[in-house]
């Protein structure tokens, strides 16, 4: 028999908070196999995140648009700072970079078709660029990591921007990981790798390092590509003021800054956990260094890291982002952890809803999988369709909050319009505490 | 026929941007680059291009199908991520040079610094002299020889490539052994000689190295070595 937690209280079981089950399941495994845990997903601690920050509606003081009369504008320009042919979106919602190898074929495929429909941007990974991929995207920004899997002058010239990436969120500092389940032949092929084996990725550039070598490689892939292309650079949030500074120094078009929050296929628990910042502590630092430079809206912040739905996009925009990036977002709306998966996920001691042992390669929904039979279950079409729906709603959502602060267009949403719930929020957002004028840290606050 | 560039009177993009016009062909000299940065990159041509002087980063970065001559000293990363063609350096070459290459030949007649080779995925670098610390650091793929010495942790990490060194190396990096010496290496090596001019040297005299492949698989075991 096993007591339910109403029997636990009425035997007077308590819990530690220190030992917790999950925290004693964890030493079990890792006395049972030595070996620290790897899995997919990003942070799963509670944060302060969007979720603490509302907005303040308008009302008297402020005058707000009609729902379904007056026009808020949805559109962004990404990296006009340089380059000859900058992005343009006519959404602020992007697709955040995911490579051949960690997601399947047929779901790059469909992450190509969504984005297009909705008129956004997909991102290749560390892998490569599929054809798959070029032919389904319309606007498609190709990373170049430092493990350089499969890249080449070819698809660079093919790209619509260039994201040059130093970190990500959910491991700043590491690089990235592919276990040999997912190392399959044409994995491998693209990557230059023997097949089976478990890869790992350099987590440094191999031909510079610091800020100033920097700048000569941006203007290297800008020669090799005749100036034509947006270059991002991307961050994983961690001394995010003064990465945004050296970023813009070295001539980025485009900072995309990446929280704790933020998404991977395959990394240690404890490095997901335990490294990096909440994504609302990154984006007052990085609008921070840009403002200070003067280059606030001229070089464009994209910001990821637990974007769910429309309120959080306008948050983020509301902070100072011009746009920002889904990932795990997107692939659960393809259909990851979808509930009609339940028994699959059963079988591999997981449950819809708390799968990411992505790097297994067993995805159920045939997502983050190499096997030819898992990938077969997903069809590229309706992934397509769903995630294009599910951008649709985001931007739909975000403008709803936006016409509600009156304004006219999403990039108008600034801090003034939000408030925070929680001490910690407001601290790391820089807004007032909701009903107090008081944003801790800041020498003018106090009073109401 | 053969066209002149004066990298003191012509800007860099002037050049570069002159170097990918469609249908490229000839003959190139680019005079007096004085140490510029990202010259002769991105070329996806058949075509022979020479610069007399000195260069900065990332010079024939890229580089696809062109012949390559940098009659002086290249800086950090000469033909990081070659695809074909030929790149040859008569003199010495800084940090990274034929970083990430997929394919065609780097030839550094002087000696190369740190990092010699790293992530080279199908390229085959040739080294007159010797070669500094961490030279072909996770080494994918291709050939690296080194006529002198190595530095510190020589294939760290390696995968297949194959490391061929005719004198001492200061210590190997994880997982790279020294490698028996068969006919088939020995033809290999010659062949990589004769191709970047040194077609004198006996490839009986240099050892080689590659992967114990002991690292392909994450294991407990193994931490020192992660």
């Amino acid at each position: 028999m096993t007591f339910s937690d109403d029997d636990r209280a009425r035997l007077g079981l308590r819990e530690s908070a220190t030992f917790d089950r999950t925290t004693i399941a964890a030493i079990q495994r890792a006395a049972e196999t030595g070996v620290y845990d790897i899995r997919g997903w990003g942070a799963k601690r509670p944060l302060p995140h969007f979720d603490d920050l509302l907005f303040l509606g308008a009302s008297m003081s402020r005058y707000p648009l009609e729902g379904y009369r007056e026009k808020c504008g949805t559109d962004v320009v990404l990296g006009d700072r340089f380059a000859k042919y900058p992005l343009r979106l006519q959404t602020p919602v992007t697709v955040a970079g995911m490579s051949f190898g960690a997601l399947s074929g047929p779901a790059k495929e469909a992450l190509g078709r969504g984005a297009s429909e909705v008129g956004t941007s997909t991102t290749t990974g560390d892998g490569g660029m599929t054809p798959e991929e070029r032919g389904q995207s319309k606007h498609l920004v190709y990373q170049y990591l430092p493990s350089r899997y499969g890249m080449n002058p070819d698809d660079l010239r093919k790209a619509d921007a260039i994201e040059v990436v130093l970190g990500q969120g959910a491991k700043p500092g590491g690089g990235g990981m592919l276990l040999g389940q997912k190392i399959s032949e044409r994995v491998a092929g693209m990557r230059t790798l023997p097949q089976g084996i478990d890869q790992r990725s350099a987590s440094r550039h191999p031909d510079w390092t610091g800020p100033d070598d920097l700048t000569i490689k941006i203007a290297e892939l800008r020669e090799i590509t005749d100036w034509e292309k947006p270059v991002y650079v991307k961050v994983g949030a961690t001394r995010t003021y003064y990465d945004v500074k050296l970023a813009c120094h070295a001539g980025a078009d485009v900072v995309v800054v990446d929280g704790m929050q933020g998404g991977t296929a395959a990394t240690q628990e404890v490095f997901i956990e335990h490294v990096g910042i909440p994504t609302l502590a990154a984006i007052p630092q990085a609008v921070q260094a840009l403002q200070e430079l003067g280059l606030h809206r001229k070089v464009q912040l994209v910001v990821s890291g637990g974007i769910r739905n429309g309120a959080d996009v306008a948050k983020a925009m509301a902070l100072g982002a011009d746009a920002v990036a889904i990932g795990t977002a997107a692939l659960i709306a393809l259909g990851d952890n979808d509930p009609k998966y339940a028994a699959d996920y059963e079988k591999l001691g997981s449950a819809a809803g708390f799968y990411d042992d992505f790097q297994d390669g067993k995805d159920p929904a045939g997502i983050s999988t190499q096997d030819p039979e898992l990938a077969a279950r997903f069809d590229p079409v309706e992934g397509g369709r769903r995630l294009a729906n599910f951008i649709r709603v985001l931007t739909m959502e975000a403008q709803t909050i936006a016409r509600a602060c009156g304004k006219a267009h999403l990039r108008h949403l600034e801090p003034e319009d939000l408030v925070a719930v929680s001490i910690e929020a407001a601290a790391m957002a820089r807004v007032p505490l909701a009903g107090t004028s008081w944003i801790p840290g800041r020498h003018n606050g106090g009073g109401f | 026929m053969t066209t002149r560039f004066d990298l003191t009177r012509t800007s860099l993009r002037e050049v570069n941007q002159a170097l990918h016009a469609d249908g490229l062909d000839g003959e190139f000299v680019i005079e007096r680059p004085f140490g510029a940065h990202s010259v002769a990159v991105g070329v996806n041509a058949p075509v022979k291009i020479t610069v007399n002087g000195h260069v900065g980063y990332y010079a024939a970065g890229m580089n696809q199908r062109a012949e390559i001559t940098i009659d002086g000293n290249a800086g950090t990363g000469v033909a990081e991520n070659m695809m074909s063609g030929t790149v040859v350096v008569k003199g010495n070459a800084s940090q990274s040079a034929g970083a990430t290459g997929h394919g065609g030949l780097l030839v550094i007649e002087g000696d190369a610094a740190a990092r010699c080779g790293i992530s080279m995925k199908g390229i085959d670098i040739v080294v007159g002299g010797d070669i500094g610390h961490n030279s072909a650091f996770m080494a994918q793929a291709g050939r690296l020889v080194v006529r002198g010495d190595a530095g510190d942790g020589l294939g760290d990490s390696i995968y297949e490539a194959r490391l061929y060194v005719r004198g001492s190396v200061a210590s190997l990096g994880a997982d790279c052994v020294a490698k028996e010496m068969r006919a088939e290496h020995l033809e290999e090596l010659g062949g990589l000689l004769k191709s970047a001019g040194f077609e004198h040297d006996d490839p009986a005299a240099y050892t080689r190295y590659g992967s114990a492949r002991q690292l392909y698989h994450f294991h407990a075991r193994n931490t020192s070595a992660y």
